[in-house]
């Protein structure tokens, strides 16, 4: 008989291999699924892996694509793992993002054709405080009538969702875009532009923001009192009462962060890649980054690495498909994949294998 | 030998690094009460679990009523006549006794034919007890009694009890060995586990001492007095605390018609609680557990607010002011429940020590922790109060609960609080440390701080306190000097509310 033992402490080796371990598992078991739809295995982990950056022909223009991408899912999972350790789930950062990329957008077409170098800044103030106030929504339901903000966070995405729908054919609608929905094209406009800083390589200012909030963050959890009260909530919320920390400051705090945080990465992608607002310019980062933070084991130098290979894996899926006609579905399967081995290689940094009989003890 | 009901030979039991119990060898004969007396860590615990079939020991032999003896499972041990009341209950408080009982059961009877056996049961042995109410609503004594009642249904030839006495008040100890006496009359074997000494005294015909894995001795318990057993038991002779002479000085911390709401369904209110603490005082407050002794600390923790102007830290109002403000204040607490409460169990002792000593030790530069600072704090309570731990990075929940136990009072006692409040400060820990805490908080009371001690051990608030007082279902009875106090006035101050009287044997 196999069974688990809790192990005194978490094992630090584990924690460190675990991801590698889980990506080597997905190659594997995702390569013989290939394998099984009748694409070369090893052709295909190499388009999804390797070829989006060092591919000869197309690099170059996948190779932006990954901080591009990465960019917006790091700067949401950081926000959305600081609330997730001191044990509040927002599940609703695809609805903060859509509110932070509309009060951003609003903000700065008010003000069209202005060339004020103040716009952008006002934009993603705007932004921010958009994502802000529609994460304070859940906050203030739970503090005030303890609902679930797992549940009310979630709903929100559905109405922000018919909210981007109603303004981009409504309030915000281009008055010279002859009817079509969808608002004034960002990128046409210098001022309220975020363009690339250097061309060629995909950073713009989301990427920037997205690396001070993985260092903003990592001082925060590790040297800052306030950071230890969000982890001590997180792993003992009687301790941390009897610490004098207060819960519904912590549930301000933790979906305040990370509403702003989404709705910066959501005016940042409508300024830049999207360029515009218009009813799908979300292309679902707010629920991605779920998995990012959870990819990163909840760590923002772990954030910042499984953003990236997210984006690698979604940028080499979209590369296998084209080249060697590999189904979408089964691309997710392989996204899948490696979250369900990195979740289960995740049990042994908390416990180990024993084989032999097990003892009630 | 036929008069020997169990008999173990030579049981050892070894875990990774530790020999839990080391060649092992004693009997227990037809119709005793025999004690199994140790530390914490002794080896108690595992002994019992291989006699019910927990756990399978390495070597060793048990013969019960001369026929070989080898459960693999409880059920083996509970069909060949040994039933087990452990010291946690395991019972759900949402269901009524009988339906609690019958869970345990392997063939429950019908409901009907099951409440009448209780009736029967609790009426001959006398423990009240009806099999209707429903668990949440009762005693922990009551609780206990439903534990003993399922055993006693399985008509067991021998009857485990692991430290009973440790949530019951002086009169429900009294039914408690009553029933025990009768038991034993009618040639039930009882193995007794305890480390009250006095108890054991007076209850038990043989006791076997385990320390560090080994039995020291079997011997007449009667015969011997309680500071040898203490001895054998801890392996040297230690000093009981001594209070050092002092004089109380002012008030330090006063409580002025306490009342609040119960925090849950199954606590209790608080019910105009009103007390005075002098500087250098130990005030003890007993009680039976689930009175409203978590709910008292956590108002003066601050964890909970409590009402304006009810309590006062020397002139100023701390009522509505929450755990960070009194602590910088000076009114420290420590409470029960070590993991999760106290200490955070997935957090290194490092960080524990930020838990509560942030401000009052220095830890904090605008907001960021010095960890250097925190690690030398954590350290020094290591050192001070002699925790075992690899380190100071150690997880708490690593932590043996003694050990933890004495870093968590250690941790408020060299925070040097001029008020602090312990609750159950000794739970669990083994003699020798139990002395040193008691030792530690009556250093502290000298050193001019008043001390609370909450603490369902009479023996430890006779030893310690100056002053005494009882909490009843959230009511704190009079406050009275502790010496000239006899067990009986403690039994009546700890309130007659539960059902007390035996019943009609």
């Amino acid at each position: 008989m196999i069974h688990l033992e809790r192990r005194p402490q978490p094992s630090r080796l584990w924690t460190a291999t675990t991801p590698l371990i889980a990506v080597v598992l997905t190659m594997i078991v995702g390569g013989t699924m290939f394998a099984a739809l009748g694409t070369d295995p090893f052709e295909a982990i190499r388009t999804i892996f390797w070829d989006p950056l060092f591919n000869t022909q197309f690099a170059g223009f996948t190779r932006p694509q990954l901080l591009v991408k990465a960019g917006p899912l790091i700067l949401i999972a950081i926000g959305l793992s600081i609330g997730f350790r001191a044990g509040i789930w927002n599940i609703g950062a695809e609805g903060q993002y859509i509110m932070g990329a509309i009060c951003g957008a609003a903000a700065g077409l008010a003000l069209y054709p202005s060339e004020s170098p103040l716009i952008f800044p006002l934009m993603i103030l705007a932004g921010g405080l958009g994502g802000w106030a529609w994460a304070a929504i859940p906050a203030v339901l739970k503090t005030r009538f303890g609902t679930n903000e797992i549940l009310v966070s979630l709903m929100l995405v559905y109405v922000a969702e018919n909210v981007l729908a109603s303004v981009s054919s409504g309030l915000l609608r281009n008055p010279e875009g002859m009817g079509f929905p969808g608002s004034r094209n960002f990128k046409e406009w210098d001022a309220a532009h975020n363009a690339e800083i250097v061309a060629g390589t995909g950073m713009h200012w989301g990427v920037v923001f997205a690396f001070i909030a993985v260092i903003a963050a990592y001082v925060l959890l590790t040297r800052h009192i306030q950071g230890f009260n969000i982890r001590l909530t997180g792993e003992a919320p009687r301790a941390a009462r009897f610490s004098g920390v207060n819960p519904a400051r912590i549930i301000f705090l933790c979906l305040g962060i990370s509403g702003a945080l989404a709705g910066l990465a959501g005016l940042f992608e409508v300024t830049g890649p999207a360029g515009q607002i218009s009813i799908d310019f979300n292309s679902g980062y707010g629920f991605t980054a779920i998995i990012v933070a959870f990819l990163g084991r909840l760590n923002p130098i772990g954030i910042l690495l499984a953003g990236l290979l997210m984006a690698l894996t979604y940028i080499g899926g979209e590369l296998a498909q084209l080249m060697l006609g590999l189904p979408g579905a089964s691309i997710q399967l392989f996204q899948g994949m490696l979250l369900f081995f990195l979740l289960a290689t995740d049990v042994f940094t908390n416990y180990r294998v024993r084989f032999g009989r097990s003892e009630v003890a | 030998m036929a008069d020997n009901l169990l008999s173990l030979r030579g049981l050892t039991k070894a875990y990774p690094g530790v020999i839990a119990n080391d060649d092992v060898s004693f009997d227990i004969r037809h119709g005793e009460i025999h004690a199994l007396l140790g530390e914490n860590g002794a080896g108690k615990s595992t002994l019992v679990k291989m006699i019910y079939g927990l756990v399978k020991p390495d070597k060793g032999e048990m013969t019960f009523d001369g026929v070989p003896f080898a459960p693999a499972k409880p059920s083996d041990a509970r069909s060949a006549g040994v039933a087990m009341v452990f010291q946690h209950f395991s019972l759900f408080e949402a269901l009524d006794v009988a339906e609690n009982v019958a869970l345990g059961m392997e063939n429950p009877p019908k409901p009907g034919d099951l409440a009448r056996q209780i009736r029967e049961v609790s009426e001959t042995y006398g423990l009240p007890l009806d099999p209707t109410r429903t668990v949440g609503t009762l005693s922990a004594g009551e609780r206990q009694r439903v534990e003993i009642i399922r055993c006693l249904l399985q008509d067991p030839r021998l009857l485990i009890m692991d430290e009973p006495t440790s949530v019951l008040t002086p009169q429900e100890v009294e039914i408690l060995f009553k029933t025990l006496r009768k038991l034993k009359a009618e040639g039930t074997s009882i193995l007794y586990i305890s480390h009250k000494l006095e108890e054991i005294r007076s209850l038990c015909d043989h006791a076997t001492i385990l320390r560090l894995g080994q039995k020291v001795a079997t011997c007449t318990p009667a015969e011997t007095t309680a500071r040898e057993l203490a001895e054998m038991m801890v392996g040297a002779s230690f000093s009981a605390p001594e209070a050092k002479p002092h004089s109380p000085g002012e008030v330090a911390l006063k409580v002025d018609g306490l009342s609040l709401p119960a925090p849950g369904a199954f606590g209790t209110p608080l019910r105009d609680v009103s007390f005075e603490l002098c500087a250098g005082e130990v005030l003890g407050i007993g009680g039976v557990a689930g009175n409203g002794q978590d709910e008292l600390l956590a108002a003066l923790s601050g964890e909970r607010l409590a009402p304006a102007a009810s309590v006062w830290l020397g002139p100023r109002d701390v009522s509505r002011e929450g755990p960070i403000a009194r602590r910088d204040a000076g009114l420290l607490s420590a409470p029960e429940e070590r993991l999760g409460h106290a200490a955070a169990p997935n957090m290194s002792l490092i960080e524990n020590a930020v838990l509560t000593g942030a401000r009052r030790q220095g830890m904090l530069n605008n907001g960021m922790i010095q960890w250097g600072t925190a690690r030398g704090f954590a350290e020094q309570v290591i050192r001070t109060f002699d925790v075992r731990t690899p380190g100071p990075g150690t997880a708490a929940r690593a932590l043996s609960g003694g050990n933890l136990q004495k870093y968590v009072i250690g941790r408020e006692i060299l925070q040097a609080p001029e008020v602090l409040v312990v609750n159950q400060p000794t739970w669990g820990v083994d003699a020798a440390a139990a002395a040193a805490i008691r030792q530690a908080l009556l250093d502290l009371a000298s050193q001019g701080a008043a001390i609370l001690c909450i603490s369902q051990d009479l023996d430890e608030l006779m030893e310690i306190s100056d002053r005494f007082g009882a909490l009843n279902e959230g009511r704190l009875s009079a406050i009275r000097p502790v010496a000239g106090l006899s067990i009986d006035q403690i039994g009546l101050m700890m309130g007659g509310a539960h059902d007390m009287e035996v019943a009609h044997v």
